[in-house]
């Protein structure tokens, strides 16, 4: 019955895909025999509009790469345009980089946590990681005024200071995270159905991880120990003290236990960051106009290794920036850990890599559908319409909301 | 910062030992950056050199640049991760002739069909697949980052998009 393979397309949209990509598998009964994969649905010829825009507007355009990673590209482009430009940055602003890079990896790496989990069907550990990754999200929001693109980076520096109440308030964030990773790394260690389902899926061993230029956990999770953080340090990453952590399962297993690793290599910087952080200004001045030059940049995002080539022409706007994200380093990597394998671990083998998806905005402008004016509301008063929209419909959990509510955690 | 650039010299000194033509279009930016120019008919030899026995043996992306001209085309090679060797090569516009990269990196795959739809380049040996990024009933000839090109004015909001933006 099986004897003539069969082709599916999965994608460009796809309810077991988080975002456009399209899949061309060859099947044989329920085996992958090649996996074709046709990207670039999402390309928005970034490259081309910052060669149209000045080097402070690409930076906006930069941070809108991608929505997770929003900081780790902006922070790439920035230092890539001081190299040019020979700016020294403030001791101040390099820590305070790397402070948002830190909780910008926790948010990722917990929000992939969630997913991972969604995808083997075990959505409890979707709605726990995705709970506890709230506190990282609050906590940026108090940095930097916004739980997503978080505008923190300009050329010379940064653009907010944190205040010393911020800091007590990111510390107590931090030890709640790490008592739930904590909690984590017992069910990504003892959980069976965990270990069971990841186990041995989407395999990628040593050799085939360097040769197709895996990058990131997904490569530290078959024991390649490369990280840019510490191989080619930027930031304040020469002065904070931590460890590259690999694995050697080569599956969706060991990239848990990586992400899950790194996650409390994470919270020790975010606290070497906040103890030692010196005093000072928190940018200086840049010429609006670059000097002609050219520079690479390199940032270990949350995925892997982002690269970024800049090169100046003297004007006030780049002559050519290429943006090399991490993820269309690993889609090789993808095509190669689904052939062979079966067809119900698609989902989460091309999760397991952790490509980019969107989040939403937090503030929403909503029109009074009775007086037709525009308004603002606040998160608390967001949350009440939720409550009250739901419940005029039926749906109301306010007696659960008594019973099990605790506050430890917010 | 800590500037020590010895393996760096290293490499420049082998290198231009080995290729003469790079006398002079080596540079050292800084500590982990090299920045390395070729005339296109050594590039072959000097990337198989740079790979095989020099041991760069991570591609990070290529970057394809308008040169006027000619266009160009710029290798990100790096070594155990630290070291980054961008190696620079340029060819005519009027017959953008360059050979894949994929028997030495797989993962070149993508790089090279940006090369292709972004610049117009034409890669020998590259192996079929679908195009990369832009879609399939894109025009022939129009490569968008090639600087004479002008993206065509927006058009202005049909009605339908209008009352689309209404309902919000």
């Amino acid at each position: 019955m099986f004897e003539k393979p069969v082709q599916v397309p999965i994608g460009p949209q796809h309810p077991a895909l988080k975002e456009p990509e399209g899949f061309i598998i060859t099947l044989s009964g329920e085996r992958i025999m090649r996996a074709g994969v046709r990207l670039g649905y999402n390309h928005r010829g970034i490259e081309k509009a910052c060669e149209e825009r000045t080097y402070i507007q690409a930076i906006y355009l930069i941070e809108r790469i991608c929505g997770i990673c929003s900081h780790s590209h902006a922070t790439c482009f920035c230092q890539t345009v001081e190299e040019i430009a020979g700016l020294q940055i403030p001791k101040r602003a390099a820590y305070l980089r790397t402070l948002i890079a830190e909780l910008e990896r926790v948010h990722s790496h917990l929000l992939w946590l969630g997913v991972a989990g969604h995808e083997i069907g075990f959505d409890t550990l979707l709605m726990y990681t995705w709970r506890d990754r709230e506190i990282v999200m609050d906590l940026l929001a108090l940095i930097s005024g916004n739980r997503v693109n978080y505008a923190m980076n300009t050329i010379g520096g940064v653009r907010r200071d944190i205040t010393p109440d911020q800091i007590q308030q990111v510390l107590k964030g931090v030890d709640a995270l790490e008592e739930r990773t904590k909690y984590y790394i017992t069910v990504a260690t003892d959980e069976i159905t965990l270990i069971k389902r990841l186990s041995g899926v989407g395999l990628l061993s040593h050799d085939d991880a360097i040769r197709l230029g895996a990058v990131g956990p997904t490569a530290r999770a078959s024991a390649v120990a490369h990280d840019v953080r510490r191989d080619d340090p930027y930031a304040a990453y020469e002065e904070v003290s931590f460890k590259v952590v690999t694995d050697n399962h080569d599956d969706v297993y060991g990239r848990t236990l990586v992400r899950v690793g790194e996650l409390m290599e994470s919270y020790s910087i975010i606290r070497q960051i906040l103890k030692d952080l010196p005093d000072g200004p928190i940018a200086v001045k840049a010429p609006r106009k670059i000097p002609a030059g050219e520079a690479v940049g390199r940032y270990e995002a949350p995925r892997g290794e982002d690269l970024h080539y800049v090169r100046a022409n003297g004007t006030e706007k780049p002559d050519r920036v290429k943006v090399r994200a991490p993820t269309l380093a690993n889609v090789q990597a993808v095509a190669h850990m689904l052939k062979d394998r079966y067809l119900a671990d698609l989902p989460i083998v091309v999760a397991a890599i952790d490509p980019c998806f969107s989040c939403t905005d937090r503030l929403i402008t909503v029109e009074d559908p009775d007086r037709r004016t525009p308004g603002v509301m606040t998160w608390p008063q967001l949350r009440q319409y939720s409550l009250d929209w739901h419940r005029r419909r039926g749906v109301d959990f306010t007696h659960l909301n008594k019973t099990f509510r605790t506050d430890k955690t917010r | 910062m800590t500037d020590t650039i010895q393996e760096e010299q290293a490499v420049q000194s082998e290198l231009t030992a080995k290729f003469p033509a790079l006398g002079g279009a080596i540079r050292i930016q800084r500590s982990r950056r090299i920045f390395a120019r070729i005339p296109h008919e050594q590039f072959h030899d000097c990337f198989d050199y740079l790979v095989k026995d020099m041991k760069f043996n991570i591609l990070t992306v290529i970057t394809g640049t308008d040169e006027g001209e000619s266009l160009g085309v710029m290798y990100h090679l790096s070594r155990e991760s630290r070291i980054v060797l961008s190696l620079f090569t340029t060819v005519p516009k009027q017959n953008p002739v360059i050979q894949t990269v994929t028997p030495y990196f797989p993962a070149a795959d993508a790089y090279e069909r940006e090369l292709v739809d972004l610049l117009g380049f034409q890669v020998q040996g590259l192996p079929p697949g679908f195009r990369y990024p832009l879609t399939d009933d894109w025009p022939a000839g129009q490569y968008p980052l090639r600087k004479d090109w002008k993206p065509s004015p927006a058009a202005p909001p049909t009605q339908a998009e209008k009352n689309e933006v209404k309902d919000v």
